[in-house]
């Protein structure tokens, strides 16, 4: 105690505040408070997981090809071509009997639906077509929430004693932004673990290092989002503002992309939409790391994508909350 | 120690808050600014303490502009604000660990410090206790340690007791008189308790609708409106007027029911010299009183009326609202 005063004597003052430091101190902070509300973090896994066992399983496309689907009612009458449109043209009738055509039929069926699904999903079942979707899903909705802390860190006054220490502004976003990424790499991770359980199919490219990619993915939409979400909140003197806001936003982002189907079958208009929707290009790298034959391209395309979505709304989000932090 | 100089805050370029006020907090005093609320008490010790920028004029701290050395101002004040800021989810002591984390405390002097300052606001029982469970004078308690981990030069306090009883508050001033002591910083304190303002501070400006109206010692404000009063009575049935006058000090005498009403300055000095130049005259003292005014007829006399109640921006009201629910609890 002695000594201390004597060391410190001579300085004004022996803080050092590093925005390393400050950053940690303060994500620390909101991890630990995450961490000890265990309610709350089984509601968030609970959520998409029943969205998951009963869209994914209940909407069985794959299902609409099965010959259980045609079976008993598949009447086909016989046909018959009249001699004289073949080629040689012949007296007399070529009669096909329905009976067989149906059988032929039932016999094509799965392999024609494989295709189609192949051709659409990527995958043949749509279970784990849109397991994924769900993961990115909870990645949108928990960057979005995690932000929405900083409208009570004001409202309670923390956000003011917290400025009036010599903390870096940038440590005090920076901190918001990585609370969110963890939170949803973390749930992702669960999803994951969960669909697996559930009955999701990996594809014969995925590798454990394919999971540094998701979580690489994930950063970045949440840096982009979470940013943006909250230069948004910190203005917000009240909760309902941001969560009317998140409730608007979430279902257009969700549908308007390739979260539960192909963006090639929607109309134009949505398609459009579909190309700008980071949730598009998230889903796109998380399939195509897990589920996909891994199509290298697409994926680097992805990426691309995710990380000038990153950079541009990062920047934008931390601007605008810097300038607010500095009024 | 603070120099403040035409600083001005206009929110929404309309509302005026602070209205160009000059002051300056010497070393090792505490000064307070007494006023209602609304009246720009929190504007001002934001702008102090760099929250808030200033529309106008310059203030600064230790020498070091508010607004161009603001990181500067930062590392050497601590503030105890008006809510109870504290993490309601982590215990006392991970509270104080995250406010060394945040001023950049090397590790092992905050430690050793944290655990000091708890003892010093006899929190160490509870130090690993989620400051949820805490009452209301235990959170300004923590507060209060808080606000000291960097062993500022300068300590903010603003509304130190708001919301708490009786009892609580008489507490938390001998709390913030021992901690002074112990570090022996400066502490600018805002307040609209009067009693507050008489029990802690050195120096008070009163400050009413963002102007200061009038700055000086408790004492002083009080002799200025007038001074003590001093009522006797005496024995004999004749006017002693005049020779209550030739005494020292007195300012003014009324004859009223046979009793004496005398204006004085310092009453508790001039009392037995009032008596004595009777007693020469062969008069007999029978009964004296010696009224003190308080700072609330200096509140009046200065700003035409009592301490008022005025609602402030509706985000402070909540806050302050749920700060004063918290307080209740427990």
């Amino acid at each position: 105690m002695e000594g201390e005063e004597r060391m410190s004597g001579t300085a004004i003052n022996e803080c050092e505040p590093s925005i390393t430091r400050g950053l940690w101190a303060l994500t620390y902070r909101e991890l630990k408070k995450w961490l000890k509300d265990p309610v709350m973090l089984v509601m968030f896994v609970i959520q998409p997981l029943i969205w998951m066992g009963l869209l994914g399983k209940s909407m069985n496309i794959q299902g609409l090809f099965s010959v259980g689907n045609l079976a008993n009612n598949l009447n086909i009458p016989n046909i018959q071509i009249p001699g004289s449109l073949t080629t040689p043209p012949f007296n007399g009738t070529i009669i096909i009997p329905g009976a067989l055509l149906a059988q032929q039929l039932q016999q094509m069926l799965p392999k024609i639906g494989d295709k189609i699904m192949l051709n659409t999903f990527g995958v043949t079942d749509y279970f784990s077509y849109m397991a994924i979707g769900m993961v990115s899903m909870i990645v949108m909705t928990t960057t979005m929430f995690s932000g929405m802390s900083i409208v009570w860190d004001r409202r309670l006054g923390f956000l003011d004693k917290v400025i009036s220490t010599p903390v870096s502004r940038g440590a005090i976003i920076f901190a918001k932004v990585l609370n969110a990424t963890f939170r949803a790499m973390f749930q992702a991770l669960v999803i994951l673990a969960l669909a697996y359980l559930l009955g999701l199919k990996l594809s014969s490219t995925f590798t454990l290092l394919n999971v540094l990619g998701i979580l690489a993915a994930i950063l970045l939409v949440s840096i982009g989002l979470s940013s943006i979400f909250i230069a948004f909140s910190i203005r917000s003197t009240r909760m309902e503002r941001p969560m009317q806001f998140v409730s608007l936003i979430t279902l257009p982002l969700m549908f308007a992309s390739n979260t539960f189907f192909p963006t090639s079958m929607m109309p134009d208009f949505i398609q459009a939409i579909a190309r700008v929707n980071p949730l598009t290009y998230l889903t796109d790298a998380i399939r195509q790391l897990t589920i996909l034959q891994l199509d290298a391209s697409a994926l680097i395309i992805d990426f691309i994508y995710l990380g000038v979505f990153a950079a541009v709304l990062g920047a934008i989000g931390v601007v605008l909350s810097w300038r607010y932090l500095t009024k | 120690m603070i120099k403040a100089e035409n600083l001005t805050k206009i929110f929404n370029k309309s509302l005026v808050a602070v209205d160009h006020i000059n002051f300056s907090v010497l070393e090792g005093e505490i000064y307070g600014f007494l006023g209602p609320n609304g009246a720009g008490k929190t504007t001002t010790i934001n702008m102090l303490i760099t929250v808030l920028k200033p529309t106008e004029g310059t203030a600064s701290v230790l020498g070091y502009d508010v607004v161009k050395q603001a990181n500067e101002v930062r590392k050497v004040i601590g503030v105890v604000p008006q809510e109870y800021t504290a993490d309601e989810d982590l215990t006392g002591y991970e509270n104080i660990m995250l406010c060394a984390d945040l001023y950049g405390v090397p590790r092992d002097i905050a430690k050793k410090r944290a655990l000091e300052l708890l003892e010093l606001v006899e929190l160490t029982e509870f130090k690993d206790k989620r400051v949820e469970t805490y009452s209301g004078g235990m959170r300004r308690r923590l507060e209060l340690a808080c606000g000291l981990i960097n062993r500022p030069k300068v300590l903010f306090l603003d509304e130190p007791t708001l919301g708490l009883d009786v009892q609580t508050r008489a507490a938390t001033w001998e709390y913030i008189r021992r901690l002074k002591k112990e570090y022996g910083m400066t502490l600018f304190m805002t307040t609209h308790y009067l009693e507050e303002a008489d029990a802690l501070c050195d120096r008070i400006a009163i400050i009413d609708h963002g102007k200061i109206i009038v700055t000086g010692t408790p004492s002083e404000l009080k002799d200025s409106v007038g001074g003590d009063i001093i009522t006797i009575a005496i024995k004999e049935d004749a006017n002693v007027t005049d020779i209550i006058k030739t005494v020292e000090n007195v300012k003014e005498v009324q004859k009223e029911n046979g009793a004496y009403r005398i204006k004085v300055v310092k009453g508790e000095v001039t009392a037995p010299l009032i008596i004595e130049a009777l007693r020469k005259k062969g008069f007999t003292v029978t009964r004296l009183s010696l009224t003190e005014p308080t700072l609330n007829e200096v509140y009046l006399e200065y700003t035409g009326r009592a301490i008022r109640d005025t609602e402030e921006s509706k985000e402070s009201f909540r806050a302050q609202r749920i700060t004063l629910w918290r307080a209740r609890r427990g």
